[in-house]
């Protein structure tokens, strides 16, 4: 890399004497304060950052009491209650306490202003706000789980959150609530920032990917999560009033909070997935160095996908005596999602070809993405086949088909993202060796761990239990043993990216040649405001060809 | 638009401009465009209620129509009259910043303050009356029969006595009314519990409205909107107006089901 140091104008003699260095957004300031009060999206998204793996983390640790818990046929670990604890924790702090604010939260308020050419979001101090709303969120989420935590699943499924539940359930949804509007409030100021802060040029086809998708999920933070927020808030009501809005006891219906539940819940599944979906297309246009395939179709894709995900939610609900006509509807309808999802895995291949790709840490993130969401997506068919799904419903299988397309779609992309913007966010490169040697163990745990779980739902194995019959134990097993690897694959970024940054060396301003704002028209760290001139556009992104010129190859 | 001189930062001289907007005009796009997508979640946030409403009006049509007649119309309409009273005013707080007149702005929005907590007067007395005849859905508080016999002591005596114990009234589970009268109370307490729900969280929208818009009364007196600058009060404005418009399909949904106006 050290040639692309001299590049960027950055010599050694500078950075003996880093006082003299311009200011950047990490160094202008290290009071305390002056994080804990900025206005900067780009600290904004470091904040984000912290928290969310602090929480991955924690999620980390429950996920691995209920692996142990099921390496054995007895529930000889845990107890039912404190089983049942363990993975709700796992589900919803994983869901909505990392995934929900990981990618939008963190490389949007980072990118985005960024790679559009503004100075900041929209509404800064809005950004702030939800930053804030997020963590009391989680600390109300905390006090619940300390308190002896919820028993409920993450869906909260009436009646098991109503009559059957002496947990803190009602404390968790106001937990929930605030982290809702805090998804709302970051939702609403992106839409806003694309809509309004685009710099001179910057038209719409001329955005790079990665906003196209981060807009979409925008969009379905704003019109989904009010949902869920007054579900929840019913729920409340119907825990602390003794009344039955779900409770059929009562005159109420339980399916009816599950349409409620699923209306936002399905598509929060794209709220996670989709800015992954961005992110890959940037990753893989950038490390084959070729324009991408059908950048329209792409784009829109990510508009189709948020739109049919708000039409698909009962899918989740075949089993629950809903009309068969609704049912087969649905069932069509969540089939169709596949078309934009197939789309976009196939311009990725196409943009691929032919291309010069170079294998560095985020690509090898990128190539298992495609792997990983295509078995993710492929196996979701078989969920959506009215028939399959009597079989397949509640059974490890989901699960399995879940982790698939959370971890191994959602989360890989989420690492893809952050091992491509870590030279942007710290200006310091990381150990390329390291990275794809996690890449490759996160992978190979990811495969080991989930893989037996698609046959062991298939042999009609329950989700939700802590016990099962012998013949189950092998494959459980082999489960376990791949979180005990994934759980290495997580520590290693934790470790070298550290390493990287305190000691990596300076990364230059654009490592990767990459083609858009955010790595050519600002330093790394940027500075304070982003851009010393506001900068213009006038082509399409992702023209390798030409900006190639100027940018030294590896 | 405005005479700013823009700096090689984009900062701008303009007091009211924030730095990392280029121009007065982007930034009043922005925020309305910004309070455009927060009433839109708005929309889906009351939509949720709204589809639980839909669900068991559908399912328990005729106690709902039943529980529906309990509500006071004439209340009902006085406050509509009201509210979009206060529209108007709103309105013309929104053109009077526009022309530049602050002083009338703010008057227009000290006015619409005013009827909006007229409004709420008028709610609270209905809320009160709900209570009284036990129409609050709580576990061992809503009282069903209690509340038809004091509709019914109303439109015989024209009184607004409460039933004592010498009209006899039953528990509402009690075993001589069968299984028909037990469902039914659940049925209508499932009606109040919407009512109180959404009436309740409208009026949550009115209070924060009456926050905001004394604060920007209170700059509108001191002069700070041009017709260069009045971005503030007419995003309010949107807010108001939307606040209204929840009103206007609540007033139907809830008082007019059914309704047999010559009672
Ligand atoms: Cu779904």
């Amino acid at each position: 890399m050290s040639q692309l140091e001299l590049k960027s104008g950055v010599t050694h003699a500078e950075q003996a004497h880093e006082v003299h260095e311009k200011p950047n957004y990490l160094n202008h300031d290290h009071s305390v304060m002056s994080w804990l009060y900025t206005l900067d999206h780009k600290r904004i998204g470091i904040l984000y950052l912290v928290s969310i793996t602090a929480m991955f983390i924690l999620g980390g640790i429950m996920a691995a009491l209920v692996r142990v818990e099921l390496s054995t046929p007895k529930g000889d670990f845990l107890t039912a209650d404190t089983y049942n604890k363990s993975f709700t924790a796992h589900g919803v702090i994983m869901l909505f306490f990392f995934l929900i604010p990981s990618i939008p939260a963190v490389m949007g308020n980072f990118a985005l202003p960024l790679m559009i050419g503004a100075r900041d979001v929209a509404f800064p101090r809005l950004n702030l706000l939800s930053y804030y709303l997020y963590a009391l969120g989680a600390g109300i989420g905390m006090v619940a789980l300390l308190y002896g935590g919820v028993d409920t699943g993450w869906t909260f499924y009436t009646p098991y959150s109503s009559t059957y539940s002496n947990s803190y359930v009602t404390v968790m949804a106001v937990g929930l609530f605030c982290i809702g509007f805090s998804s709302i409030l970051t939702g609403l100021n992106f839409v806003v920032t694309v809509h309004r802060m685009r710099c001179p040029g910057l038209t719409w086809f001329r955005l790079p990917l990665f906003i196209w998708a981060i807009y979409a999920t925008s969009v379905v933070q704003l019109l989904g999560t009010p949902v869920i927020a007054i579900t929840l808030a019913l729920l409340g009501v119907e825990r602390t009033l003794g009344v039955g809005i779900f409770d059929p006891r009562l005159g109420g219906d339980p399916v009816l909070f599950q349409h409620m539940f699923w209306f936002y819940s399905h598509p929060a599944v794209y709220i996670m997935i989709l800015p992954s979906l961005g992110l890959i297309s940037e990753v893989i246009a950038t490390f084959s160095r070729k324009n991408v395939f059908g950048y329209k179709i792409i784009a829109l894709s990510s508009v189709t996908i948020a739109v049919f995900g708000f039409i698909v939610w009962a899918h989740h609900m075949f089993t629950t005596g809903i009309s068969p006509y609704a049912a087969m509807v649905f069932s069509f309808l969540t089939f169709s999602v596949a078309i934009p999802s197939g789309i976009k895995v196939f311009t990725w291949l196409a943009t691929m070809y032919k291309g010069a790709i170079s294998f560095e840490t985020p690509m090898i993130y990128g190539i298992a993405f495609i792997g990983l969401f295509t078995i993710g997506g492929v196996t979701g068919l078989y969920l959506s086949t009215l028939g399959m799904d009597i079989h397949l419903h509640d059974t490890y299988f989901v699960v399995a088909h879940f982790h698939y397309i959370m971890v191994g779609g959602a989360i890989l992309g989420f690492m893809a993202g952050l091992h491509f913007w870590w030279p942007k966010i710290t200006g310091r490169m990381y150990s390329d060796f390291w990275g794809k040697l996690g890449a490759g163990i996160i992978f190979i745990g990811f495969n080991f761990t989930f893989f037996p779980q698609f046959i062991l739902g298939y042999l009609g194995m329950p989700r939700r239990y802590h016990e099962y019959p012998e013949e189950l134990q092998l494959l459980n097993v082999m489960s376990s043993a791949g979180a005990t690897i994934l759980a290495i694959g997580y520590t290693l970024p934790l470790i070298y990216l550290t390493h990287s940054f305190f000691w990596g060396e300076k990364a230059g301003k654009n490592p990767w040649g990459a083609t858009t704002l955010d790595w050519t028209a600002t330093d790394s760290p940027p500075s304070p405001h982003n851009f010393d001139q506001i900068p213009v556009v006038t082509e399409e992104p992702y023209h390798f060809e030409r900006k190639e010129a100027g940018v030294v190859s590896h | 638009m405005s005479a700013i001189e823009e700096t090689e930062h984009g900062h701008g001289h303009n007091k009211n401009l924030a730095h990392h907007f280029d121009t007065l005009e982007q930034q009043h796009e922005a925020n309305t465009l910004g309070m455009w997508a927060f009433l839109l979640t708005e929309v889906l946030f009351f939509g949720g209620l709204f589809a639980a409403y839909t669900v068991y009006r559908y399912k328990y049509s005729a106690v709902f129509e039943e529980a529906s007649n309990l509500l006071d119309i004439t209340l009902g309409a006085v406050n509509t009259a009201i509210l979009i009273g206060s529209s108007l005013t709103m309105a013309l707080a929104v053109r009077n910043s526009q022309l530049g007149n602050s002083t009338k702005t703010g008057h227009w929005l000290v006015l619409t303050i005013i009827f909006g907590m007229g409004f709420l007067g008028v709610k609270y007395f209905e809320w009160k009356h709900d209570y009284d005849i036990h129409l609050m859905p709580g576990k061992n508080f809503f009282h069903w029969q209690f509340a038809k016999k004091a509709k019914e002591i109303h439109t015989k005596e024209h009184s607004h006595r409460l039933p004592g114990p010498q009209d006899g009234v039953l528990k509402d589970d009690d075993p001589s009314l069968g299984v028909k009268a037990r469902l039914e109370s659940e049925q209508a307490r499932l009606f109040y519990l919407l009512y109180f729900c959404m009436t309740s969280l409208h009026a949550l929208h009115m209070v924060v409205g009456f926050g905001i818009i004394g604060v920007i009364a209170w700059k509108a007196y001191s002069g700070v909107f041009s017709p260069d600058y009045y971005t503030p009060v007419e995003i309010i404005g949107l807010y108001w107006h939307f606040v209204d418009i929840v009103w206007i399909f609540l007033f139907p949904l809830l008082y007019l089901l059914g309704a047999h106006l010559g009672h």
